[in-house]
Order: C-alpha cells, then structure tokens, then sequence
C-alpha cells in the first residue's frame, strides 16, 4: 500500500524517535548498571567489590542452620550465602515475618573490618512461588501426603538475578 | 479487506466513535462487575492461603490486574501516539488522553498495593529497587503526558507534544517488564509466564486470572467513558454535538 510521502517521513520520524531514545536509554544504563542493583551478591562482598565503611545492601539465602540467636532476645545472627561465598550478618531488631531459613533475604548495614555485616535493616525477598500450605506439606513429605501424584517441587534456587 | 480498512477509518471519527461506543459502554460494564464480583469472592474468600504470606498474599488479586494494565496500556498508548504523528487522526489524541489518564490510575493502585504487600512480606513499604523506582517512573510518565497534552492553548499542539512524550517514554516498558531479570531487585521475578508452568497453585491462579480479565474490561469501560467524555468536550462547537446536548 503506497503511503503519502508526508506520512512516510513521519512514521520515520515516530521511528527515530524510538529508537534513538531507546539508545540513549541504552548507554545510560549500560554505564549506570552496577548502580542500578539494590544489592551485593555475597561471592561480590567476598571479592572486595563492595564498599567498606559505607552503608550497602547484601542479598542472598539465608544459609540453612545458620541462625543464632543472642540470650537478649533481638540480636540475631546468620550466613547470607549466594551458594557461592558466604558473610556472616549481625542484626538486632524485629525480623519480617517471613525470615527464614533457606529463604531470600537482603539486609542493609556496614562491613566491619573483620567483613562481617553489621546490618540496621533485614528485608525478606519472597519468591515467585504461590501453593496453599497443604501443598507445601506434601512437597517436604510426600510420604505423609494423601495425595497420589504430589505436583512438580519447585526447585529452591537463588534466583537474586 | 476493505471493510476492515473502512472500520479503521471511520474509528477516526468522534461521530461514530460516540455513537458505537454508546452499545459497548452497558456491555463492558456488565462484564467488569460481573467477572470482578465473581474474582473477588472467588480470590479473597475461597482461594486457599499462601503456605508462607498466609492471606497477605491475597491482594496479589488487585495488584497483578492493575500492574498488567498499567503496561499494557501504555503498549496501547504509544501505537496512538504514532498513528496520531503519523495520520494525525483526532480520535487517536483523545483516546492516548485517555489512557494517560486510566494508565496513571492504574500504575498508582499498582504501587500502592505494592507497598502495602511490600510490609508484610518484605518488611518495609517502599524500596528503591529497579522494579519499584521503574514503575514510579512510569507514573510520572503518564502524568507528565496528561500534563503536556493540556499545557497548550491549541488542542493540536499539546497532542503532539504529548505523543512524542509518549514515544519516548516507551523504553522504560521493556525495563520495568525485565528491571527483575537484570538488576538484583527485592521485587521477586515474574509468578505468571507465557512459555511455562505458572509458579501457582491452579486454585489460586484461576481467580487470579478471572481478575485479570475483569480488570481488563474495566480498562475498556474507562477507557470508552472517559474518551465519550473528551469527545463532547473537544467537539463541543460541532453541530452533531449540539444536536446531542439540546
């Protein structure tokens, strides 16, 4: 179908604008992106790669049978673990509910010179998983489960990325 | 082919829009309360709870609906944008208004549900990961066009400026849709994928769905209502519309 030259060069023009914008777009975050993570990834923290004496954000599972708890109740302490390189995290506040083992988490705080985190804020990073808890059940024993045919487990991976 | 082509053009037409538009507003409306009363009691009160968030989870039933609009409606924005640039079609400037405006609500419902989903389960309200600070820009985005498409005394003008603002906004779509993929972000990965199984149990996926379309023809209804709007007041001097108000 023959366009009016006029309406030619706009659609040229509509393209330009999207994709020069899309370039430029482009180079900024091409130059921005390590900025533009909220966190360190431990094996990163491990490396030197992250700041020391500066306020940063790690993010990770917390390491299964890692968490201590202090005798006053508030003050916690784990292994952040990206299955790569591990760092150990002090924190004394009030969890989220949904701390836990085995579960995403990243906290905010300093390194202190022995590289451990002295963190002043703990977020929970939940996963793209939804199932009622009876399924859940089944998942960690299939064996209880009434049910024949247990659906698929859903692979526990670090998914940070 | 030809009928198609015959449509498309007299879809251009305020006329004809406001008049076919008057049969699809009842229809959408009934499908919207409809299949939203029918989500909502099917989400909220018989899909069974989350085996870590318990029923905090449940908002996911308003805040995935209205984060899909909020995307797919900008889609539906920049294509008018370019027909407008291109053909310079009225209709397709009061409609990219339009949905400026419903694309604004949306985002907004979407970051507020986030941050009231994001205390519980994160334990904070708001953070600045790519996902979250991504679409807050697209809310200023869609702010910043209803804004442009008004700043000027000529209708003609504003629409173009705020089309060409459209255009340009539409990089950030593709960000906000994988910000999760390339940044290590808080905001957890996509739950629902084309490709694959969803990461949800079926009893609590199908009210989510069911919700989905709701919000849908909810977006159509908002979208048809607030352009009828728009067509009377931009054609208020023509002699149909008159002929309407009288």
């Amino acid at each position: 179908m023959a366009m009016h030259p006029k309406r030619k060069q706009r659609l040229w023009m509509v393209l330009a604008i999207v994709l020069s914008a899309t370039a430029a777009c482009g180079l900024l975050f091409y130059a921005l992106s390590d900025n533009l993570n909220l966190f360190y990834p431990p094996s990163e923290i491990v490396q030197g790669k992250a700041p020391v004496g500066q306020r940063i954000r790690a993010g990770g599972m917390v390491k299964a049978g890692s968490v201590i708890r202090q005798a006053d109740g508030l003050t916690v302490e784990f292994i952040v673990t990206d299955y790569e390189a591990d760092v150990t995290v002090r924190y004394t506040g009030i969890l989220p509910d949904l701390f836990a083992e085995n579960d995403g988490v990243v906290v905010a705080g300093m390194l202190d010179e022995m590289g451990v985190m002295q963190a002043d804020e703990v977020l929970a990073k939940h996963d793209e998983n939804y199932m009622p808890p009876e399924v859940a059940d089944s998942l960690k024993n299939p064996m209880k489960a009434n049910k024949a045919a247990p659906p698929a487990v859903p692979a526990k991976t670090w998914q940070g990325k | 082919m030809k009928s198609l082509v015959q449509f498309f053009f007299k879809l251009g037409s305020p006329n004809w829009f406001y008049k076919v538009s008057s049969y699809l507003v009842p229809v959408f409306a009934l499908l919207s309360i409809g299949l939203m009363s029918w989500g909502l009691v099917a989400g909220l009160l018989y899909a069974p709870m989350d085996f870590k968030q318990g029923n905090s989870y449940r908002i996911i039933y308003i805040h995935v609906p209205s984060s899909f609009i909020a995307l797919s409606c900008y889609y539906m924005m920049a294509l008018l944008a370019a027909v407008y640039l291109i053909w310079r079609t009225k209709m397709a400037a009061i409609v990219l208004r339009s949905c400026a405006v419903i694309g604004a609500a949306m985002t907004f419902i979407a970051l507020v549900t986030g941050a009231i989903w994001g205390k519980p389960t994160w334990g904070t309200w708001w953070v600045w990961d790519a996902r979250v600070t991504s679409m807050l820009v697209l809310f200023f985005i869609y702010m910043g066009i209803f804004a442009l498409s008004k700043a000027y005394e000529r209708e003609e003008l504003g629409s173009k400026a705020a089309a060409i603002l459209a255009l340009v906004g539409t990089v950030n779509i593709p960000i906000i849709y994988w910000s999760v993929d390339w940044w290590f972000a808080l905001h957890q990965g996509a739950t629902l994928k084309l490709t694959e199984k969803s990461a949800m149990d079926s009893a609590m996926l199908f009210p989510l769905l069911v919700m989905i379309a709701a919000t849908y023809c909810l977006y159509v209804l908002l979208i048809l209502l607030h352009s009828r709007a728009e067509i009377i007041r931009s054609e208020q001097r023509k002699q149909w519309v008159k002929d309407l108000v009288k």
